[in-house]
């Protein structure tokens, strides 16, 4: 466990005295969260829903899916708004998936480039622990800036005047499992993916582009949400928890492979 | 004290990982407590891969090793609790200061007493007024002052010191070389690769010549002997061709060599043979100038070897295409 806050302590303040990675870190949550805001707030204060009752939206055909469950009990607007919302809080959802891998690929990269790995791997630390102390530097601060942004997020919507009713529906069970459980889970996924783009190139800023390919997955499940395909309610955010974490279960176990001491030194180049 | 027994490595490489290349091939050594050996060996020997397999970063391909009784593949994490290592790079983390690089390792060590570690090696290798600086900022000669203090805040008993002054500026190298004798003192066994040879000669009890095996293997001294044996020079005012043939039917006498009036001697014992030389040469008239003793460097001994091993690599290679061929 000592050894593991090592690393962290390390590569916290190695990885963040990099002007890109502090920016990045800073820019992306502070974005998610205001331009939802900014939206939701000129919505709700000018009422472009109107009168419409959700059963009306759902006739026009302008409510993808299984819409109507979700917006049981809400009004027309409410019921706009929490589609939007929908999609904002799906956003959010990429933040535990983007940041960590800026974290990653600074770190890895910049420590190959360095070279500092092998005076690491000569101490009596575990690949285990190193691997460990890696992937939470870069997890805890893109998990704990998903969070803060959330709850800014949700002050920000009583300032906006947002109604309770949707306000109730972003606190309710389905995104906070979302947020709280399947956030990190997605970092995990993320950081394990960085680390095995990392391990083969030896620009960070490479690195972080191709790692980037990960929210491909991720626009595809917003596309078919978008159309239909998919509703986003507690069952299908449950469902996307098991497959998740079981990828990412996978993920960590080949990172376990290559971050093997011998596979570190001779074939990472 | 560190053994090996028909230490092997053999890389795999290619696209495919289909070819192989044998960096280590079969290596015996035995090295006390205390000792100061010496690596010697060109680019590419396998010197680096052979520290990398002592110090339990690589497994070796086949045989065995062991240091202090701990066995390389089966005690690692003791063995690296208990050996320092300055690697070839120094890998520093160039955006922290060398207090705290110094400080993740004595942690990932579990000093008991850090700081104190960290102020006696900053103090003993001149960094102490640069602690604070970012390691970014240094120049190369305290980059691997920094690297060694890194090596050593653990006091290991045996430290791996990989080419410790190859690219360094002379003063810079001096203080690395300084330290490595303070490191002798100390009686810590110390394996150190290089391919600097006044280094090795400076500081090793015994070095070992080495291009994939061991090709030769003992003091300094003694392999410049074994190599061209011993050579005195007498230098005189005058010669004549009887002094020549006097000396040359001294039965130690192994060769002589004349160039203008000095008389190149070979010979297995200089000490005994020197007085009985002089005493015929002045019999014959010689008026003596200087006597001394010719030391080959280490280099020549070095190069010789190297160069005597590449032939009889071209040889076999050659042999084999003729094999091919017929
Ligand atoms: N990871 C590796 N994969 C393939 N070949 C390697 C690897 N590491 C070293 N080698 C090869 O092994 C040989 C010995 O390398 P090395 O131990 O670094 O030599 P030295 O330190 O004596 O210069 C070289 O030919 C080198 O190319
Ligand atoms: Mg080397």
């Amino acid at each position: 466990m000592k050894n593991i806050r090592t690393i962290i302590k390390k590569e916290w303040a190695e990885v963040f005295k990099r002007r890109v990675v502090v920016l990045i870190m800073l820019l992306v949550p502070l974005l998610f969260t205001l331009i939802p805001l900014v939206m939701l707030g000129v919505m709700s204060n000018t009422g472009v829903g109107g009168d419409v009752s959700p059963e009306m939206l759902a006739q026009s055909g302008s409510m993808p899916g299984d819409m109507e469950t979700v917006c049981v009990g809400l009004s027309g607007n409410d019921c706009m708004q929490v589609m939007m919302v929908i999609q904002f809080l799906l956003m959010f959802m990429m933040m535990p998936l983007l940041l960590p891998i800026t974290i990653a690929a600074y770190s890895i990269v910049g420590e190959k480039t360095t070279r500092s790995l092998e005076p690491l791997l000569a101490t009596p630390i575990t690949t285990l622990e190193l691997l460990v102390g890696k992937c939470l530097a870069a997890v805890i601060p893109a998990v704990g800036a998903t969070w803060a942004s959330f709850a800014l997020f949700n002050i920000g919507l009583i300032l906006v005047k947002v109604s309770p009713g949707v306000r109730a529906y972003i606190l309710g069970p389905t995104w906070l499992l979302g947020i709280l459980v399947l956030g990190p889970i997605l970092a995990i996924i993320a950081v394990n993916f960085a680390l095995y783009v990392s391990s083969r190139v030896s620009d960070p800023r490479m690195a972080e582009q191709v790692s980037g390919v990960l929210i491909f997955p991720f626009m595809g499940v917003i596309l078919a949400q978008l159309a239909g395909v998919i509703t986003i309610n507690i069952k299908f955010m449950l469902l996307s928890i098991v497959v998740c974490a079981l990828i990412a279960v996978g993920m960590f176990y080949l990172g376990t492979i290559i971050f093997d001491r011998e596979n570190i030194l001779t074939k990472w180049k | 004290m560190i053994k090996t027994q028909d230490l092997r490595k053999i890389f795999k490489i290619g696209k495919k990982q289909k070819e192989t290349l044998v960096a280590v091939d079969g290596l015996n050594l035995e090295i006390s407590e205390g000792e100061v050996f010496g690596f010697l060996g060109p680019n590419g020997a396998g010197k680096t891969t052979t520290v990398r397999m002592l110090t339990s970063l690589i497994r070796p391909s086949s045989g065995s090793a062991e240091i202090y009784g701990l066995k390389v593949g089966v005690d690692d994490t003791e063995i690296r609790r208990n050996v320092g290592i300055l690697t070839e790079s120094p890998g520093l983390y160039e955006r922290l200061s060398a207090e705290q690089n110094l400080r993740i390792f004595a942690e990932l060590y579990d000093i008991p007493d850090p700081e104190k570690a960290i102020n006696k090696y900053l103090s003993m290798l001149d960094l102490w007024d640069r602690r604070m600086d970012a390691a970014g900022t240094y120049s190369k000669g305290m980059r691997q002052k920094l690297a060694v203090a890194r090596a050593m805040l653990h006091e290991p008993k045996v430290l791996f010191l990989d080419e410790p002054t190859t690219g360094l500026d002379p003063e810079a190298a001096k203080t690395v070389r300084d330290f490595i004798d303070e490191l002798k003192h100390q009686g810590r066994t110390i394996f150190m690769c290089t391919h600097n040879l006044d280094e090795a000669e400076r500081h090793c009890d015994r070095v070992g010549i080495f291009k994939q095996r061991l090709l030769a293997l003992d003091k300094p001294s003694a392999l410049r002997e074994q190599l061209f044996g011993r050579k005195v020079v007498f230098h005189l005012a005058n010669t004549t061709p009887e002094m020549c043939a006097a000396v040359q039917a001294l039965p130690d006498v192994k060769a002589l060599e004349q160039i203008e009036n000095k008389l190149l001697v070979s010979l297995d014992e200089p000490e005994k043979m020197n007085p009985v030389i002089t005493r015929i040469l002045v019999d014959k008239g010689a008026d003596i100038l200087f006597i001394g003793e010719i030391k080959q460097s280490l280099e020549r001994v070095y190069l010789e070897m190297i160069r005597s091993e590449e032939s009889s690599q071209t040889k076999k290679i050659n042999q084999s295409v003729e094999r091919n061929r017929a």
